[in-house]
């Protein structure tokens, strides 16, 4: 077996970490290993090394066109790999596809929970009512029941006016 | 630009402060990682981008209120020593300690918050609380990003939340840490098992200077790794359960050694005692780690009129750059070491022998 970094000297260390439900597995060869510090394998934690290695593997340039480059800051795939490290808050939205299964094998899930800037926070919320409306005012329309429809439809209509001129953030 | 010793509270004060559990819990912070939309993470951005982000930031924080009497400086300011000892007090991260023009720093005065400018972020913001109060630091820090966001546009995206130059620190972009001293888990054998179950449930346990660096004084920093789908208060808390556990474990540790092996416990911290009161030259590397085997004595009452905070402030004042900082010339590693040793001496001067029960 080949050492998954250097993909030239066999592959000696053998890493299992599982977390949660996911197993990560890593081949070493013992020169890789120690420049990726692992000679001493409590004090080191996969994730850190598995965005060097998933970077290689997952943003692979031939997967996704040779020369993928962000076109705000002219990042490129390239560069990710050498440093782990993206250009631009932009180059999530360039590098979306590759980034995917990195950030499965990084984090507890791939949408974020939690805080979000109060005025997105707001627009998010709005939406989230507004989708939960739609599918009463459907489910309303469905029954037949064209009184309780037509309440939700100037609700509806209400909230959108509402926001509209604060234009909803992506 | 104002002198930092100045600004600083001295290591005696830094070592009076006390919170809850700091016979253990050394210290908690919780950093949240921030950038502004539009413009190139600090890594990728050109000088002149950074300088702009930098002018932008740096008053914007300084104009907080919790950052009333602060200390705002641009990196190319500080000397080298200046940052050392910056890092040597856990207020900014050894990489922006390398940083230099286009980067800053925002320090209030109580070090209660410190906020670095275009480190791998444009914004790392850090709340600071002595002993096991990582909750407190949420909150804290949660109220100075709330102020900041209406003053800045971060670079936020509805799925992926906090756009970050690490794909690490996504999300919530958030890094809870405390500082264990756990002597009695070493003594005991027992620290390599909890750390590999700690990293089993997604947490990272680190040296004492943070990644990639090694738990000189048993000293070990415990954080959050997973930063994308899951809340700020969700890692929080699993965070409290899992260092309250650590917490429980050490105390009993150290209950058990000195039920079972008390001797060996005396020996350690009597050898200790022994090379720290009487040596004549000692690495700073060897002192943290005899510090902490004082420490832990001090936690056992086996010396009783000596206060921790003895022992803390020789923490500091015995690295590297603070050392340097007490004397005028250039010193070498072999004349600091020489220069510890008489300052370690002079300051065990009045601690007793430990006192074995």
């Amino acid at each position: 077996m080949q050492c998954c970094v250097c993909k030239e000297k066999p592959a000696t260390v053998h890493l299992t970490q599982i977390v949660g439900e996911k197993m990560q597995k890593l081949d070493l060869c013992e020169d890789c290993a120690k420049a990726k510090g692992i000679n001493d394998p409590t004090s080191f934690a996969m994730a850190d090394l598995m965005l060097g290695l998933g970077a290689s593997q997952e943003l692979d340039p031939s997967a996704a066109g040779a020369e993928l480059k962000c076109p705000r800051c002219g990042f490129s795939q390239a560069d990710f790999k050498k440093s782990g490290r993206l250009g631009c808050p932009e180059c999530y939205q360039t590098f979306a596809e590759g980034l995917a299964g990195l950030l499965k094998t990084m984090h507890k899930g791939t949408r974020h929970i939690g805080k979000a800037p109060e005025a997105l926070r707001k627009s998010r919320d709005t939406m989230d009512r507004l989708k939960t409306l739609q599918k009463k005012l459907n489910k309303a329309v469905e029954a037949e029941d064209f009184e309780i429809a037509a309440q939700l439809r100037d609700e509806i209509k209400a909230i959108t006016a509402e926001a509209t001129p604060v234009k909803a953030a992506k | 630009m104002k002198d930092l010793l100045q600004f600083l509270i001295t290591p005696a004060e830094a070592a009076q402060q006390h919170g809850p559990h700091d016979r253990i819990v050394m210290s908690s912070r919780v950093r949240l990682a921030r950038n502004l939309r539009g413009a190139s993470f600090p890594g990728w951005a050109k000088k002149p981008e950074r300088v702009k982000v930098l002018e932008l930031v740096m008053p914007a924080v300084s104009a907080l209120p919790e950052m009333a009497d602060s200390f705002a400086e641009a990196m190319d300011n500080f000397t080298a020593l200046d940052k050392q000892i910056l890092v040597e007090r856990h207020l900014i991260s050894r990489e922006h300690a390398a940083k230099n023009v286009g980067s800053g720093l925002v320090l209030n005065r109580a070090e209660t918050f410190s906020v670095m400018i275009n480190e791998e972020d444009h914004l790392r913001m850090q709340a600071l609380r002595p002993g096991f109060q990582i909750r407190e630091a949420w909150i804290a820090i949660d109220r100075l990003d709330s102020v900041l966001e209406k003053k800045l546009e971060y670079a936020f995206d509805n799925e992926l939340g906090y756009l970050t130059a690490c794909p690490t620190n996504l999300g919530t972009g958030i890094r809870v840490s405390a500082m264990l001293h756990l002597p009695g888990l070493v003594l005991s054998e027992q620290i390599n098992p909890i750390i590999q179950s700690v990293n089993k449930l997604g947490l990272a346990v680190r040296g004492l200077y943070g990644e990639g660096t090694e738990a000189l004084g048993n000293v070990f920093q415990v954080s959050n790794q997973m930063t994308l789908g899951e809340s700020e208060t969700a890692i929080v808390e699993r965070l409290e359960k899992v260092m309250s556990q650590i917490i429980e474990h050490e105390e009993n540790a150290r209950q058990t050694l000195l039920e079972k092996k008390p001797k060996v416990v005396f020996n350690h911290i009597g050898r200790a005692y022994g090379i720290l009161a009487n040596a004549h030259s000692i690495s700073s590397k060897e002192t943290m780690n005899l510090l902490s085997l004082l420490r832990l004595g001090v936690d056992l009452s086996l010396f009783p009129n000596t206060q921790r905070a003895l022992v803390d402030e020789l923490f500091l004042t015995t690295q590297p750059a603070h050392l340097q900082k007490q004397v005028s010339d250039k010193l070498s590693a072999e004349e600091r070491d020489l220069i510890r040793a008489d300052m370690v001496r002079e300051q065990l001067k009045n601690v007793g022998r430990p006192v074995a029960k």
